[in-house]
């Protein structure tokens, strides 16, 4: 038996009714690959929250040396151009019998104003059990003052060697227009598999 | 109809009135009422909970903008029943920064504005002073750890990233602790000279095992 109030079912069958929401970080969309070319959210994204978290889980590459990227879109999906200003730096490690490291700054990963994607990872391995995982934070796209800034940080298996490669990235989306979409990409082929939440924290 | 348990309202008019999940938001302050000095969080005031209820602790701030010219984005904390912000900090910052007018961006290890056992505020926005014009702010988040530990000194992780003066993103990242075995719970937020013009931050309670 449910335990209704005012309407809305509260609780039911041992647990919290599924369409209520469980503390300030509220899932509003997965989306899950499948051969896909893009993962684009053109919806949930408004005032309602000042901070929006996107989760990317075993992302999965089609093609080897693929690279993920993120843009932003502010008529909804229509064009994903919004000037960009942003740095990237990674620390890798490179192992199976070949030990290196590396941390240094990317400069061919930043972008200066530019209306291009922004990379968030860099050159997936498309072995089966190879992948990439991460976060990236957009900070009130919907303001209409203010440039939108956004940092991530994530993980990838790289082709060579299997190196793991860490990458941080900060920057800002340098419009004063609400951003309304955001759209993932690989650099080339698909999005084999691998899915992506969009949280509001309120 | 409310529903209560305990003599505590557990659900009324379709929703939850008690906090569900592991994250709990705890207080907004911000400056629908006019620019502030700073922007402060103190246990039991104003419904501020900065206790061992939760073992850690999270603030959000999103498009903190200075009134001022040219300033820095700053923190610091107070023991239980002490004042002046001004406990001892030791910490490392780092920043990645590239300009909106050029490709040569770069990441370093920024010495100025670490601190040593120092007293005063932690700088949380790099070397970098932030830019004054209308669109220009910093946003981003500061996670604390078990604050009113009282046998431990206390760390705190911060990331955040702003519009440098000369157009500039820099993408911040600051570590430290609190050298203190006392319990903290007050913590200030301000710009290092002039008002805050606009920004919220929120506090958020983050559930451990205990909790």
């Amino acid at each position: 038996m449910g335990l209704i109030s005012n309407g809305t079912t509260l609780l039911d069958a041992g647990a919290i009714d599924s369409g209520i929401a469980q503390g300030p970080m509220q899932l509003i969309t997965t989306l899950t690959a499948s051969s896909s070319a893009n993962l684009s959210f053109t919806s949930g994204i408004s005032s309602t929250y000042k901070e929006y978290v996107f989760k990317y889980l075993n992302l999965h590459a089609a093609t080897d040396e693929a690279e993920l990227n993120v843009n932003f879109s502010i008529d909804g999906g229509s064009n994903y151009n919004v000037a960009k200003t942003s740095s990237f730096f990674r620390a890798e490690h490179t192992g199976g019998g070949t030990e290196s490291t590396a941390f240094e700054y990317r400069t061919g990963d930043e972008l200066s104003n530019g209306t291009g994607t922004q990379k968030i990872l860099r050159t997936f391995s498309t072995e089966n059990d190879h992948s990439g995982s991460g976060t990236l934070t957009l900070y009130d796209p919907s303001n209409t003052t203010f440039v939108k800034h956004f940092t991530a940080r994530g993980n990838v298996i790289q082709h060579a060697n299997d190196t793991a490669s860490a990458a941080f990235v900060g920057g800002y989306a340098n419009t004063t227009s609400a951003i309304n979409a955001v759209q993932f990409t690989f650099s080339s082929g698909n999005i084999d598999a691998g899915i992506i939440k969009m949280y509001g924290v309120l | 109809m409310a529903i209560l348990s305990n003599a505590v309202e557990m659900a009324d008019a379709g929703s939850f009135s008690v906090s569900l999940g592991d994250q709990v938001l705890i207080k907004e302050l911000n400056t629908s009422g006019g620019a502030v000095a700073n922007m402060t969080f103190h246990h039991g005031a104003s419904s501020v909970v900065l206790d061992d209820t939760y073992p850690f602790y999270k603030f959000v701030f999103s498009n903190m903008h200075p009134a001022g010219n040219a300033v820095f984005w700053l923190f610091q904390a107070n023991a239980v029943d002490a004042s002046g912000f001004n406990e001892q900090i030791t910490s490392s910052t780092f920043r990645a920064v590239n300009p909106e007018n050029s490709s040569n961006g770069q990441v370093d290890y920024i010495a100025s504005i670490d601190q040593s056992n120092g007293t005063g505020f932690q700088n949380i926005c790099s070397d970098g002073d932030i830019k004054t014009d209308g669109d220009s702010c910093i946003s981003g988040e500061l996670l604390l750890f078990d604050p009113s530990n009282t046998t431990y000194i206390k760390h705190f992780m911060a990331r955040t990233n702003h519009m440098v003066n000369n157009s500039q993103s820099s993408d911040n990242h600051i570590a430290g602790y609190f050298n203190t075995t006392a319990a903290l719970d007050e913590f200030q937020f301000k710009f290092n000279s002039g008002n805050i013009d606009s920004g919220t931050i929120k506090l958020y309670g983050i559930k451990g095992a205990a909790n």
